[in-house]
């Protein structure tokens, strides 16, 4: 089995595994949101006291939630590319840093359209919102400092280092809401309990299903690209240049999520 | 010891360096932290009285009074231990009830008025729908117990 | 169903703008993305190209 991992560690033989993986996990993003979607818009019942604004619900948690597990897989792969200083590590944790932005940037905006009609104000800097304001600069920051470092090899090695600083603030959103006094509400969902309706919760989890299957697709077709940007003069590129690369360019590839053969060798 | 454990350590002592740094600064600014204090806390003489700061808790059962202008209310915010009444002049969010969570900034007055110049409601972690809560409800009073309030108000 | 006609869904209990301009913003960032990853594809297979054949001229 180790041998079997070790050689997809290999930004070669990778390329061709994502390529195979992500016809699946955007199938299943679409069809999760789809039954998502019409399980929490229009099969859910109204909420007892805060009425039909507590759909936001649907994609404030499963946001909030990816923001934060992407940031930990990123720490992970970042503590994987100190320790084993293998390539694929530093392009996954540069390739998962865009999406976890935007999702922590959802759960901001629609926490924002959620509390204005519930609490009566789009912000307030309790230790919940704050920490969540640190972990979108925390990748904001991650993506200016790969920016500003020309050698890939020495932004992967600066963002890594930056990310495992930043691990201690996933903690602290977390148990924010129990550690101090805070505006927003405790969690409604916590290992083997909820407060929630079922069918309210089944939504919530479908959508959270979704989030995963989108952030694994959306960032595995963006490791491709930079994989094929970082190891442009290898050999192993030059053959799929040549098979593949011409279509690609004038646009009749079937497109980045589309599958490719030349990638497995 | 091989390079690779040598890095090992280094990132584990460097971590938990981190994680004792972080746990300082944030018992340092435990006080700035607290987003609101409880009734409690402030009878214990814990809140700042010389600036605002935010008072938290439930807004006592049939406290709530409007004034004839309407839009001045006085109401009650109790953590089930100490109350502290409080005046307010403005629109009230939509959640805001009798009973329910409710978070207020303002200053306290010599005469033990809180002045509010914002509230904001605070709901809890519970979804259902009405028939369920309505439901609920039923149950609670023919059992007649009072169930503490969700979600922890003060400390 | 929850709904008893789709303007009644629409008008999401009174929370339209707050629950429209969420999943809005949401959906426009997610297909922002897609269209950027498509778009980071060709060009880096493109820039791959050019490089490679700059290579191979300047060899010969």
């Amino acid at each position: 089995m180790a041998i079997h991992w070790f050689k997809y560690a290999s930004p070669a033989s990778f390329y061709g595994l994502a390529g195979r993986m992500i016809p699946w996990f955007a199938g299943a993003a679409v069809v999760t949101t789809l039954i998502g979607l019409y399980v929490g818009l229009v099969l859910a019942p109204t909420d007892f006291q805060q009425g039909d604004s507590y759909r936001i619900i649907y994609i404030h948690v499963p946001a909030a939630w990816m923001g934060m597990f992407t940031y930990l897989v990123m720490a992970g792969w970042a503590a994987a590319g100190v320790v084993f200083n293998t390539r694929l590590s530093g392009m996954m944790v540069q390739a998962l840093a865009p999406t976890g932005a935007m999702f922590t940037f959802v759960a901001l905006w629609t926490g924002a359209f959620w509390g204005r009609p519930t609490w009566g104000t789009y912000w307030v800097w309790d230790a919940r919102l704050t920490s969540t304001l640190i972990l979108f600069f925390l990748y904001i920051g991650y993506m200016a400092l790969r920016a500003s470092i020309d050698d890939p090899r020495r932004a992967d090695r600066a963002g890594a280092v930056l990310t495992l600083v930043g691990v201690v603030n996933i903690p602290i959103i977390y148990f924010s809401v129990q550690w101090w006094n805070t505006l927003h509400q405790g969690a409604s969902v916590r290992p083997g309990s909820s407060s929630m309706a079922t069918v309210m919760l089944t939504g919530m989890l479908v959508m959270a299903v979704a989030a995963w299957m989108y952030t694994i697709a959306i960032s595995l077709a963006r490791v491709r690209s930079i994989i094929i940007e970082r190891e442009q003069h290898s050999a192993w590129v030059g053959e799929l240049l040549a098979s593949e690369g011409h279509d690609a360019v004038a646009g009749t590839s079937r497109g980045a999520m589309g599958s490719n053969q030349q990638g497995t060798r | 010891m091989k390079p690779r454990q040598k890095r090992m350590a280094i990132i584990g002592g460097g971590l938990a360096a981190l994680a004792v740094v972080a746990a300082l600064v944030l018992n340092a600014f435990e006080d700035n932290l607290l987003f609101f204090f409880s009734p409690t806390q402030v009878y214990a003489k814990e809140a700042p009285l010389d600036r605002p700061f935010r008072i938290g808790g439930l807004v006592e059962a049939g406290s709530v009074k409007r004034e004839a202008d309407g839009l001045t209310v006085a109401f009650k915010v109790t953590d089930t231990a100490k109350v502290v009444p409080v005046t307010y002049k403005g629109i009230l969010p939509d959640l805001f009830q009798e009973g329910k969570g409710v978070v207020a900034r303002g200053r306290l007055g010599p005469d033990g008025i809180f002045r509010a110049d914002q509230v904001l409601a605070r709901h809890d972690e519970n979804y259902m729908p009405p028939e369920a809560a309505y439901a609920l409800d039923q149950a609670k009073k023919s059992q007649g117990s009072v169930v503490a309030p969700a979600g922890g108000y003060g400390k | 169903m929850n709904w008893s006609s789709f303007s009644d869904f629409l008008a999401m209990g009174g929370y339209a703008f707050f629950v429209w301009m969420s999943y809005g913003v949401t959906a426009l960032l997610v297909a922002a993305e897609v269209i950027w990853v498509v778009k980071q594809r060709r060009q880096s297979l493109a820039r791959a190209l050019v490089q490679r054949k700059i290579r191979e001229w300047s060899s010969t």
